[in-house]
């Protein structure tokens, strides 16, 4: 931590009052400041909690997360369903019923949010949607994390030149219709096994968002690099490499970890569209995206087919966002964009 | 409802200006009274955080509220108290009678606008001027201030002005209507030392032909020897020292005043360490009982760290916030009455 | 500036061709073509077919075809599908469609999105505040495919107020729920990064200037704060049509309009190779015609950036 305004001694008569500070104290500032710097997730932390709609945010997330992972394995133990099974022993019950009835219109806990149109419950397949559509969403935000903190890293770091060149890709990429192509690649090797067709999704989705990603974190190196831990780190002959993403990488953890945390509604929300246009998660597995299409079909007669799957998304993307939104007012209050 | 005024221009009685943030309340304006006659200078001293700058947004009304409250307090301007004025009644004043110019000329002016629309700005609102009138009257003041080729340069924008020339631009706006009060906040502290020498020139001789009085605001103690006609020393919200200018540095009467004028190298002395007052600026959300500057002060005894000093009046125009202040005085040479 | 315009067209030009070529060579590269639908076609009808579509030549030559002829005149063929039309007919008889609602859901966000950001900058904190920022938040939460049915659950299936799909042109009650649809993010968007905008230019030095001049603070917000707190909207502009357009795609399916969006999963689907590529190159253009302008509207509103 440098001190800026090192008094200059050519002028004499214009030295302040404001560094009628004595040397020693000088070093006592940089060691309180240093151990402030170490507690800093902890005061983070401490200003999240007084945010009240990240809290209710994180808590939410917490329990679609929950809900997806143990919730299609606990409502097989409880009422025998799983996501795709169909009711062949009786034929009435291969329809579509609305929540919390049962074949002969009374009340009944068993479906809570219906069943679709081969007699699945509901409740189950949203809950397996779940699964898969977080699955992809934080995957492919970490594929796109990946991406983007190496790229906006090197780029910072190496300045100059390799920078410019670097930004000017990525500032024609942003004007691309990039998902324009990506439908286009998803859609011309849809007939890959359904987990082929998820990893190719997963680099695809990834490869939408580092954009921004990366400009975010070249900022945070351009501003890092010339401090006084990378002038050491170099003067002792650290290869670039280490120096990149061992010590400076670690220092943009703050704004990486808010981004993340925006994205992967993002890239939820874009999976589920392009799952919905038919070009994401193909049968038999199914996003919330896909469950829309499907309830789609049927809006007009049975509309809780659409309405559960996709109210269940947006309050999961409405959670994520609160959280990031707050995670970001914790981290630095200062990082506002938007 | 109005003062007598005394021939006092400005009398600030009391006032106090609070913030609310995370940390606490912090005051940053605790107390402050002062008066200022038509045509002098008063220079008001201290390090950041000293509340100097609020208290002159205090004046004008210009603190950001929230987190900032003007608390308590008077400010009789011209025989109005300014606090009791209604929004609109203030607005009139802000520009017209009392003008501001601030420290950093780059940020201080629209970006976006040329420089002859807001200069023309203050005197269409205020004086009522045509646009022809307003243009011709903000080339006029542009030539004052030194600006060359006025007549062309006045449809630049402000990036296009090196940083002197900025804080001249500000200071013709501030006096494009002739106020009878001028603040300002530091006006040279974010310039080259050359250009800052030209500044406080212009400021002076203005001040001369047109008879406004100044508040200076600056943290250089060469400035103020320069420019002022009597003193304010401020720390932690509170004022320090009050006095005459040529009283203030030949005789001070306060511990913090003489730390400041003994951090000042004097470049004919003997080789030797460079005096600082030791410790660091207090947290002004967190004070200790007793005196703010008790912690930092050589001469602090237990009576300083248990109770607030009082403000004690060493002469007509020399007061002191010190236990010791008469001694302090005596030390440099004055004579307490 | 004109040096400017003329570079920058320079760099738009080999790039759009970039993504044409990359368009065509996923095409090449998967699996099955547009023939092969539900069965095997008998090798002497496969053979003629690809004869009569130049599919049995080697691959330099289709891209050399393809290529010229997008170069030449602009043409991009016949569609494989939709029997015998050209696909610039095509393009031109969907583009009017698409460019209607994508304008209107633009302009409607801009209008509500600026308007309510402004005022809740202005208000900041307080119950206005607090109440158009959550539902801003809702905004980008909820998906359009699933705001759209629910819009026509209630206000067509449920109220009978507004017809749920079909396209009868401009100006008609059938563009509302679409319109809204699409807008809804956009408005949501806006709005926050108006408010943003404004708080941080509220809280600049030269508008403290402008308050001690004693400006009237509606004169403040209006001649001052405006101008700078509005730049990060209109740098949002050229994202926002990329945006956009993908949500134009969405909105087409749901409510069945021959849009643009329409056409290209149709033809994403019949793996239409002149139509895909068609599209794709069109919208390449409009969307780098458009940042283009957008970057020029930026430098010329300013001033800062302009004299570089």
């Amino acid at each position: 931590m440098a001190i800026e305004n090192k008094p200059d001694h050519d002028d004499l008569l214009h030295i302040s009052p404001e560094m009628a500070v004595a040397e020693g104290d000088v070093r006592t500032t940089e060691a309180v400041a240093y151990v402030r710097g170490t507690s800093l997730w902890r005061d983070a932390w401490r200003r999240l909690l007084k945010n009240k709609l990240a809290v209710f945010g994180l808590i939410v997330v917490v329990i679609v997360t929950l809900a997806s992972i143990i919730g299609p394995t606990l409502i097989q133990r409880i009422f025998g369903f799983t996501p795709d099974y169909i009711p062949t022993n009786d034929i009435r019950l291969t329809r579509s019923f609305p929540p919390f009835t049962n074949p002969d219109g009374k009340f009944s806990w068993a479906h809570p949010m219906g069943t679709d149109n081969a007699g699945r419950d509901q409740f189950a397949r949203v809950l397996q949607g779940g699964q898969i559509s977080l699955f992809v969403g934080i995957l492919s935000t970490i594929v796109s994390l990946l991406i983007g903190v190496s790229y906006g890293a090197i780029a910072g770091y190496f300045g100059g030149r390799i920078d410019n060149v670097m930004m000017r890709i990525v500032d024609a990429l942003y004007s691309l219709p990039y998902v324009i192509v990506v439908i286009v690649l998803l859609s011309m090797f849809r007939s890959q096994t359904p987990r082929g067709q998820l990893i190719l999704l997963f680099v695809a989705l990834g490869s939408v968002s580092w954009l921004t990603m990366a400009r975010i974190v070249r900022g945070q190196v351009l501003s890092l690099k010339n401090q006084e831990f990378v002038l050491a780190a170099r003067a002792t002959g650290v290869s670039n490499a280490r120096i990149i993403f061992r010590h400076l990488v670690p220092n943009t953890l703050g704004p990486v970890i808010v981004y993340a945390t925006l994205t992967i509604p993002q890239i939820m929300l874009t999976e589920a569209f392009l799952s919905f246009l038919g070009f994401g998660v193909q049968a038999p597995l199914a996003s919330w995206g896909s469950l829309a299409s499907e309830g789609i079909q049927n809006l007009a007669i049975f509309p809780w087919q659409l309405i559960f799957p996709g109210v269940t998304m947006a309050l999961t993307l409405f959670s994520l966002n609160f959280l990031g939104d707050g995670l970001r007012d914790a981290l630095d209050p200062q990082m506002r964009t938007i | 409802m109005t003062f007598s005024s005394d021939g006092n221009l400005l009398e600030v009685k009391n006032l106090r200006t609070y913030f609310e943030t995370d940390d606490g309340i912090v005051k940053a304006v605790d107390d402050i009274s002062f008066q200022l006659k038509r045509g002098e200078t008063l220079g008001i001293v201290g390090e950041s955080g000293s509340g100097k700058s609020v208290t002159n947004l205090s004046i004008i009304r210009l603190v950001p509220d929230p987190p900032g409250k003007i608390v308590s307090g008077e400010v009789v301007f011209d025989g109005t108290d300014l606090l009791l004025l209604p929004g609109d009644a203030i607005r009139k004043i802000r520009g017209r009678r009392i003008a501001m110019i601030f420290q950093d000329p780059m940020t201080s002016l629209n970006p976006f606008m040329k420089i002859s629309k807001q200069l023309m700005e203050m005197t269409q609102l205020h004086l009522g001027h045509t646009k022809g009138q307003a243009r011709a009257h903000a080339i006029r003041m542009l030539e004052t201030v030194g600006i060359p080729d006025a007549d062309t340069r006045a449809d630049n924008y402000p990036h296009e002005f090196s940083g002197g020339m900025r804080q001249r631009v500000m200071i013709a706006m501030a006096l494009s209507c002739e106020p009878q009060l001028l603040i300002a906040d530091e006006p040279t502290t974010a310039l080259d030392v050359t250009i800052q020498a030209q500044i406080l020139e212009l400021i002076k001789k203005l001040k001369q032909e047109t008879g406004t009085s100044v508040i200076l605001i600056t943290h250089d103690l060469g400035v103020v020897a320069g420019m002022t006609d009597h003193v304010i020393v401020m720390y932690a919200g509170k004022i320090f020292e009050r006095a005459l200018t040529t009283e203030l540095f030949s005789q001070p009467g306060n511990p913090y005043t003489n730390g400041l004028l003994r951090s000042v190298p004097d470049p004919l002395a003997e080789q030797g360490k460079l005096y600082q007052i030791p410790g660091l600026p207090p947290d002004v959300a967190h004070l200790p009982p007793g005196c703010p500057f008790a912690p930092r002060c050589d001469r602090a005894e237990e009576i300083c760290r248990r109770e607030f000093p009082p403000f004690v009046q060493l002469n007509a125009d020399h007061f002191s916030l010190c236990h010791f202040a008469r001694e302090v005085y005596s030390e440099s040479g004055g004579t307490p009455v | 500036m004109l040096r400017f315009i003329l570079r920058r067209l320079l760099v738009t030009i080999p790039t759009i061709l970039v993504v044409i070529s990359i368009t065509w060579v996923l095409i090449k590269l998967a699996p099955g073509n547009f023939y092969s639908g539900e069965k095997r076609l008998p090798p002497a009808i496969e053979q003629s077919i690809r004869e009569k579509y130049g599919l049995d030549k080697p691959w330099y030559q289709q891209y050399g075809k393809t290529m010229w002829g997008i170069l030449r005149h602009l043409d991009f063929g016949t569609s494989l599908r939709y029997g015998g039309q050209s696909v610039n007919t095509i393009i031109k008889r969907s583009l009017p469609v698409s460019a209607t609602i994508g304008i209107l859901a633009y302009l409607l966000a801009l209008l509500v999105g600026v308007t309510a950001g402004s005022i809740a900058a202005l208000k900041q904190n307080s119950k206005w505040d607090y109440s158009s920022m959550a539902l801003a938040m809702l905004g980008i939460s909820v998906p359009n495919f699933v705001l759209g049915p629910i819009l026509v659950l209630v206000f067509s299936l449920g109220l009978y107020w507004l017809p749920p799909s079909r396209w009868e042109g401009f100006p008609s009650r059938n563009l509302i729920l679409p319109v809204l649809t699409l807008s809804a993010l956009y408005m949501a968007y806006i709005a926050r990064l108006t408010r943003a905008g404004m708080l941080e230019v509220l809280r600049s030095d030269y508008i403290r200037t402008a308050r001690a001049k004693g400006l009237s603070e509606r004169d403040v917000v209006l001649r001052h704060a405006l101008r700078g707190g509005l730049m990060p909207v209109i740098s949002y502009t050229g994202p926002a049509l990329a945006f956009l357009l993908t949500g134009t795609v969405v909105v087409e399916r749901i409510f069945a309009l021959p849009g643009l969006g329409n056409y290209f999963i149709q033809a994403s689907l019949n793996r239409d190779e002149p139509l895909i590529i068609g599209i794709v190159a069109f919208i390449a253009i409009v969307l780098l015609l458009m940042n283009l302008l957008v970057d020029i509207a930026y430098a010329y509103l300013d001033p800062r950036v302009r004299y570089q």
